[in-house]
């Protein structure tokens, strides 16, 4: 068991891991094999449930107590000889000299994963003195040279900072701090940029990759998006059920992969990186009926006092036209105020100025800003929202037949035996068999729950289809599926979205024409391929080029434009 | 779960489509999937045994408030000053006849005088030669059940009535413990679950009126239950219960005391269900039933309160001991309920003097344990419930 | 951080309004008013009644004025003089009764409240990280009983068995032989020896919920990605726990003087009853027996006040200990 070969620092050989649950045994992770070698990455990729943070973690023994380690060994090389974690005591001082000296690890929450009521500055010091025999003054000083290297502005005043008066960025990068603090040999990156915009997460990326090679450590990154695999990894294991079903240099895997999970996996990414051609074109469509069937004018919202010192402007002057049979993409980062838009037009968060113009019919208008309740509801069954979360959106003591139905029998349009002829037709119409119509929510999986969402739009024959982050919260091989089925539906139902996304793959996917939001304003409003493919504004050409690419033999990101935002926040009234 | 996704009518323990997973124990796994919310909560509940016990002794409790008159082998009020602090006796089951052969035959012992020569006082203690033959089912003083219905049974008691029969011993006027006991757990009792159904309407009102009209209104009802509750209970209840004038009827000083101790509990209750309230209103699902067209009451009753009921129940499980507590302290203090009403907290003002309780201990002894059990079974059950109040969360 | 102070003392206002308006209103509660009463028995037992004097006592109370007048006249005595009222009873300024009453019941609520902390922070921490141990278990048991019995029983149990076992009588503060000595150290140390009877009973629930909220919430607290962090960087378990989770944890733990501080002060009020302790308890119970109300209504408002104090107390405590609170 002593012979690793000199470039590999760690090796996982048969690991199993068991978790003993209330009603039964969960195989979380079994029979992995792999090795981190010095100055190289290796990418853990899989699906949620897949067991790949766990055996993270099990690197470091810090997996949560009905876990334990059933069989196998982990090799860590120290020095010339070598030592099984899985053979010390997880509590002991051989595991925890391991810890943060030899391995450091990288969290995907950096706000959850810091202790909020230390300074950033201390908890750095602290793993720097754990490990080293320095005098506070000397890890002072280690630690702003630490944080200037993770290009923390001004590190020595930002060292006495709290986690909540950084940025989700900044966080990151103090926890890379952290975790490089004690010079370890390997680096654990547990979905690192996840909880993070696309432009954070390519600077992010960037500034591991960076450090790993300078530094010459061995990575695990942990992630399910195959395009961050393509920028940075050598090495990929693919992960599914507690297994490594392949394993694999990066260009084998993207170019000649041989398990058809693996395969499965990366034809739903790569997909997401064209655009569907619809059968019948909407340009054509559009061209027939030139009459918008949405027309928002110069939408505004304010948060806090009108004009107050304070005041947000969340949204700011919005104004787009939403053409029948057409799905128009609204993209930005968090905060950009693209939720909000949503909301403002179906009036759940009534807009502060600005008007919504709504055409049922060629010819007929409304000013939706200013119905009374009576027309809002009509208004709210032709104009539907489905939501992020398919689990809090779906109350969990409604059947589904209850769920469904409900605006049915709200709005009076059937009951009794029609109604379920109804929502089985409708459970029919999004892939879902009617025979599970008495069951409740929590018997379904996220896909399906989001099935569940759409057949509730669905059931008042509704014209216009606001989804907000509809597929963020799902996998990669369903969430392509969630999109087809839309896809499918806009042909036969003849209806029209608004699909607002973070995610430029799947706009890009799914949408005719795009509008990208940035602090509050549209900037940018075209053609989801040209804007895709040939932005015009900086901000735009900034957010397209930070989006990591299915292909290794192509990445992006080395070349990627940067953005910077103009001195003066436009947000801020 | 699957990558085809579509749906799974059993969960298949397969390697190849989805976790692997293996049973604790060889068996069926029973699937959730058509099972409803009471049910998944009923079958949380059941299986916390302590809170199941807990249940069992509150209806155990109710039960014995609910037949008092039955279950008492004496009447309340009835004194025998020849009997004065006599000790409790047990049952026994078997006599020894004159030959040497035992019998069966339920007995008490009687009791006899004793004389302490220093402290010159007499006192009784259960004499082993006496036996007084008692009986299941038998003839006792006549009563009303529910003060409707006239009986003279009772479950238990002395074939003759002039016989002492004291399981639990007897007070100062030499009154039958157990079965003031009994009346008491009648009134305490039902204090607690009155008390408590007053809360939960204060409680609900007003944080409903603080939740629906929201503003200012909402704030001041906010900064009322914060002053209340920021009061201490004991003084407060103290001022409010001593305004009672000594001249009410005993049954109207029950009502009002069952309101005082209300007043100050619906503040807890209130906010339990504002906070609750408030925050299913932010739910997704709550807006999405608004964008099908729910009218605000249909919004409430069918998609807010469902998922609120089994934590109110739990949180007014949790109330009562907080009422049957505050009904026994005032009593005890002598400014709640007053005799002739029996009830926990008059027993114990009997024990109010340490020189009495230590002659007959049994004064302080059986009514503390009653006041404890009920207050740790609701305790118990409550806590039960409230685990249990929520199916969906793991 | 100042701003923060004087926010909050602001914010102590209105609550403090709100407390005079419900005790004023427990003064006017019981019906007829002590004068009228106070005349009557008076003349009754044949006593002379001073007519100068009775009206000067309604000129000051103003027994003629409707309520609100009534309740400003109350209240400008109190914030322009110190002038609780007169008690009828003791026949003297409420002023001159209450001080000493309201300084034993601080030290006793105070010392109650130390001793809450003092054994829950342990226990409290013991049973979240050895949940489910046997400790776990025995803590939790005597956490039910204790938070089940009412603590008048409590008290009257341990009386019960210090006279039956002991054979002496706990009670009062000082031993009889030091009740009218002036303060030595010997009186101190007898003071001390009858004072733990009292703070234990009085402590006995409070102490119990605390452990309670203190387990939940580090139980909460030791799953969270920061605790992870901590032990990834090395960190010996007992630092891991005591530095990150239970520093986290004391929160829920200081604002909760919020609650247990009346909850003291009502377990001080009727165990000084029961203990016969020169607290403000028996005096307010025997003023509103003998409806000498604005003596006891000067006590439910003090005793009011003194709840608010800590309530004020633990916030400063919290902006100290959690820089969120701090901040915003």
């Amino acid at each position: 068991m002593t012979d690793l070969s000199p470039d590999v620092v760690l090796s996982v050989e048969n690991l199993s891991i068991d978790f003993t649950l209330r009603t039964h045994i969960l195989h979380a992770v079994q029979n992995v094999n792999f090795q981190l070698k010095r100055g190289k990455t290796l990418c853990l990729v899989g699906e949620s449930g897949s067991g790949k943070s766990v055996t993270a973690r099990t690197l470091l023994q810090i997996v949560d107590k009905p876990g334990r380690i059933v069989d196998g060994s982990i090799l860590l090389r120290n020095g010339t000889k070598v030592t099984d974690i899985t053979k010390l005591a997880p509590t002991g001082a051989a595991m925890r000299a391991i810890r943060g000296k030899r391995i450091g690890l990288i969290f995907q929450e950096p706000m959850s994963s810091l202790s909020p009521v230390h300074t950033i500055g201390s908890q750095i010091i602290e793993a720097i003195r754990l490990h080293s025999d320095l005098d506070k003054k000397a890890a002072r000083a280690r630690m702003v040279e630490l944080l200037s290297q993770v290009e923390i502005p001004d590190p020595d005043t930002m060292a006495d900072r709290y986690t909540f008066e950084f940025s989700g960025g900044m966080r990151q990068r103090a926890m890379i701090a952290m975790a490089l603090a004690s010079n370890p040999d390997i680096l654990i990156a547990d979905e690192p940029t996840t909880a993070l915009d696309v432009t954070t997460q390519a600077e992010i990326l960037d500034l591991i990759k960076r450090l790993q090679v300078e530094r010459g450590m061995a990575m695990l990154l942990i992630t399910h998006d195959m395009g961050v695999v393509a920028e940075v990894a050598d090495e990929v294991a693919v992960m599914r059920f507690g297994r490594v079903v392949e394993t694999g240099a990066v260009d084998k895997i993207f170019h000649d992969a041989e398990h058809s999970y693996t395969r499965q996996l990366l034809a739903s990414t790569v997909k997401l990186t064209s655009h569907v051609k619809a059968a019948d074109s909407t340009a054509a469509l559009s061209a027939n009926a030139p009459e918008p069937v949405l027309s928002v004018r110069n939408v505004s919202k304010v948060f806090g006092w009108n004009n107050g010192a304070k005041a947000l402007r969340a949204v700011d002057n919005a104004s787009f036209d939403l053409y029948p049979g057409e799905n128009l993409g609204i993209v930005g980062e968090s905060g950009s105020g693209k939720t909000t838009l949503g909301r403002l037009i179906l009036r759940i968060t009534e807009p502060t100025e600005g008007k919504v113009v709504y055409r049922r019919e060629p010819g007929s208008e409304v000013d939706v800003t200013r119905l009374d309740k009576h027309g809002l509801r009509a208004f709210h069954r032709d104009a539907r929202l489905v939501f992020q979360d398919p689990f809090a959106s779906l109350n969990p003591r409604m059947t589904v037949k209850e769920v469904i139905g409900d605006p049915l029998i709200v709005n009076g349009l059937a009951k009794g035996k029609a109604l379920e002829e109804r929502v089985a037709e409708l459970m029919r119409l999004v892939g879902l068999d009617p025979l599970g119509m008495e069951r409740y929510p929590h018997a379904f999986s996220g896909g399906q729950r989001q099935r569940i969402c759409i057949a509730r739009a669905l059931a008042l024959d509704p014209k216009i289809i606001i989804a907000d982050e509809a597929t963020a919260a799902l996998d990669v091989s369903i969430r392509s599926q969630i999109l087809d089925l839309l896809l499918d539906l806009r042909q036969r139902l003849n209806l029209s979205f608004i699909f607002i996304s973070h995610d430029i793959s799947v706009v890009r996917y799914f949408c005719d024409r795009v509008a990208v939001m940035h602090k509050g304003r549209i900037v940018e409003l075209g053609e989801a391929e040209q804007i895709c493919t040939a932005p015009k504004e900086a901000y735009t050409k900034s957010l397209i080029s930070a989006v990591p690419n299915p292909d290794p033999r192509d990445k992006r990101l080395m070349h990627r434009h940067r953005f910077v935002a103009p001195a003066i926040e436009p947000a801020h009234v | 779960m699957n990558a085809n996704d579509q749906i799974t009518l059993s969960p298949t323990a397969s390697n190849i489509d989805g976790p692997a997973i293996s049973p604790l124990k060889k068996g069926a796994t029973v699937s959730t999937a058509a099972i409803g919310p009471w049910r998944l909560i009923y079958g949380k509940l059941i299986r916390q045994k302590v809170a199941m016990l807990a249940g069992a002794i509150i209806l155990f409790l109710y039960f014995i408030a609910l037949f008092a008159e039955f279950l008492a082998p004496a009447l309340p009020a009835t004194s025998k000053p020849q009997y004065t602090y006599a000790p409790p006796q047990g049952i026994s089951l078997f006599t020894t006849k004159p030959d040497g052969s035992s019998e069966f035959q339920l007995h008490v012992k009687g009791y006899k005088v004793e004389i302490d020569k220093i402290a010159l006082r007499r006192s009784f203690v259960v004499d082993e030669n006496k036996i007084i033959p008692i009986g299941l089912f038998v003839k006792g003083p006549a009563y009303k059940l529910w003060g409707l219905i006239p009986m003279d049974r009772h479950l238990i008691g002395p074939y003759n009535l002039n016989d002492p029969m004291y399981l639990l011993g007897t007070d100062r006027l030499g009154r039958d413990v157990f079965s003031r006991l009994v009346y008491g757990t009648r009134v305490s009792m039902s204090i607690g679950l009155i008390g408590v159904a007053v809360s939960l309407v204060l409680g609900v009102v007003i944080g409903s009126i603080s939740g629906f009209y929201g503003g200012w209104v909402d704030t001041a009802i906010q900064r009322v239950i914060e002053i209340i509750s920021a009061m201490p209970t004991i003084p407060l209840w103290l001022g409010l219960a001593a305004a009672i004038p000594l001249t009410w009827s005993p049954v109207n000083v029950y009502l009002v005391i069952t309101v005082i101790v209300s007043l100050l509990g619906w503040t807890s209750l209130a906010r339990e269900v504002r906070g609750r309230f408030l925050s299913l209103r932010g739910e997704d699902f709550v807006t999405a039933a608004k964008l099908d067209g729910s009218s605000e009451m249909r919004l409430i009753f069918r998609h807010i309160l469902p998922s609120l009921t089994s934590h109110i129940l739990a949180v007014v499980t949790l109330a009562v001991p907080t009422m049957i507590v505050a009904e026994t302290s005032l009593s005890f203090l002598g400014i709640g309920l007053k005799p002739p009403v029996v009830s926990w907290g008059v027993l114990l003002q009997d024990a109010q003097n340490i020189r009495t309780v230590a002659t007959a201990p049994w004064l302080l002894i059986w009514p503390s344990l009653a006041v404890v059990l009920a207050v740790l079974s609701f305790n118990f059950f409550g806590d039960g419930l409230r685990d249990a109040a929520d199916p969906y969360d793991n | 951080m100042l701003g923060y102070i004087g926010k909050r003392l602001l914010y102590m206002i209105p609550t403090l309004f709100g407390m005079s308006l419900i005790s004023f209103m427990i003064i006017q509660l019981p019906p007829g008013d002590y004068l009228t009463s106070m005349i009557a028995t008076m003349s009754e037992s044949g006593q002379a009644v001073d007519p100068a004097q009775i009206q000067r006592l309604k000129e000051i109370y103003g027994f003629d004025d409707p309520f609100y007048i009534q309740y400003l006249k109350w209240m400008w005595g109190i914030v322009s003089r110190g002038d609780f009222g007169w008690s009828f009873e003791w026949n003297q300024p409420v002023s001159g009764l209450i001080w000493n009453r309201m300084g034993s019941t601080l030290v006793i609520s105070l010392l109650s409240l130390i001793f809450v902390w003092a054994v829950a922070l342990p226990i409290g921490i013991y049973s979240a990280v050895r949940r489910g141990s046997f400790g776990d278990h025995v803590f939790t048991f005597l956490g039910f009983i204790g938070l089940a019995v009412p603590n008048f029983i409590l008290a009257l149990t341990l009386m019960y068995v210090a006279y039956r076992y002991l054979g002496q009588s706990v009670g009062g503060l000082n031993s009889p032989e030091y009740a009218e000595a002036p303060w030595s150290l010997a009186k101190l140390g007898d003071f001390m020896m009858h004072l733990w009877i009292p703070i234990i009973i009085i402590g006995a629930s409070g102490t119990a919920a605390m452990i309670r909220i203190l387990r939940a919430n580090l139980t909460d607290e030791l799953h969270k990605p920061y605790v992870i962090t901590a032990r990834a960087k090395g960190l010996p378990e007992y630092k891991v726990i005591l530095k990150y989770p239970v520093r986290i944890a004391l929160n829920p733990f200081v604002s909760a003087i919020g609650w247990v501080l009346p909850h003291l002060v009502s377990g001080v009020t009727i165990i000084a009853i029961v203990l016969n302790l020169p607290t403000a308890g028996p005096l307010l119970f025997r003023a509103l027996v003998s409806q000498d109300m604005y003596l006891a209504g000067s006590f439910i408002l003090l005793l009011s006040a003194l709840t608010l104090v800590g309530v004020l107390l633990s916030d400063l405590l919290l902006a100290l200990l959690d820089p969120r609170i701090r901040f915003n």
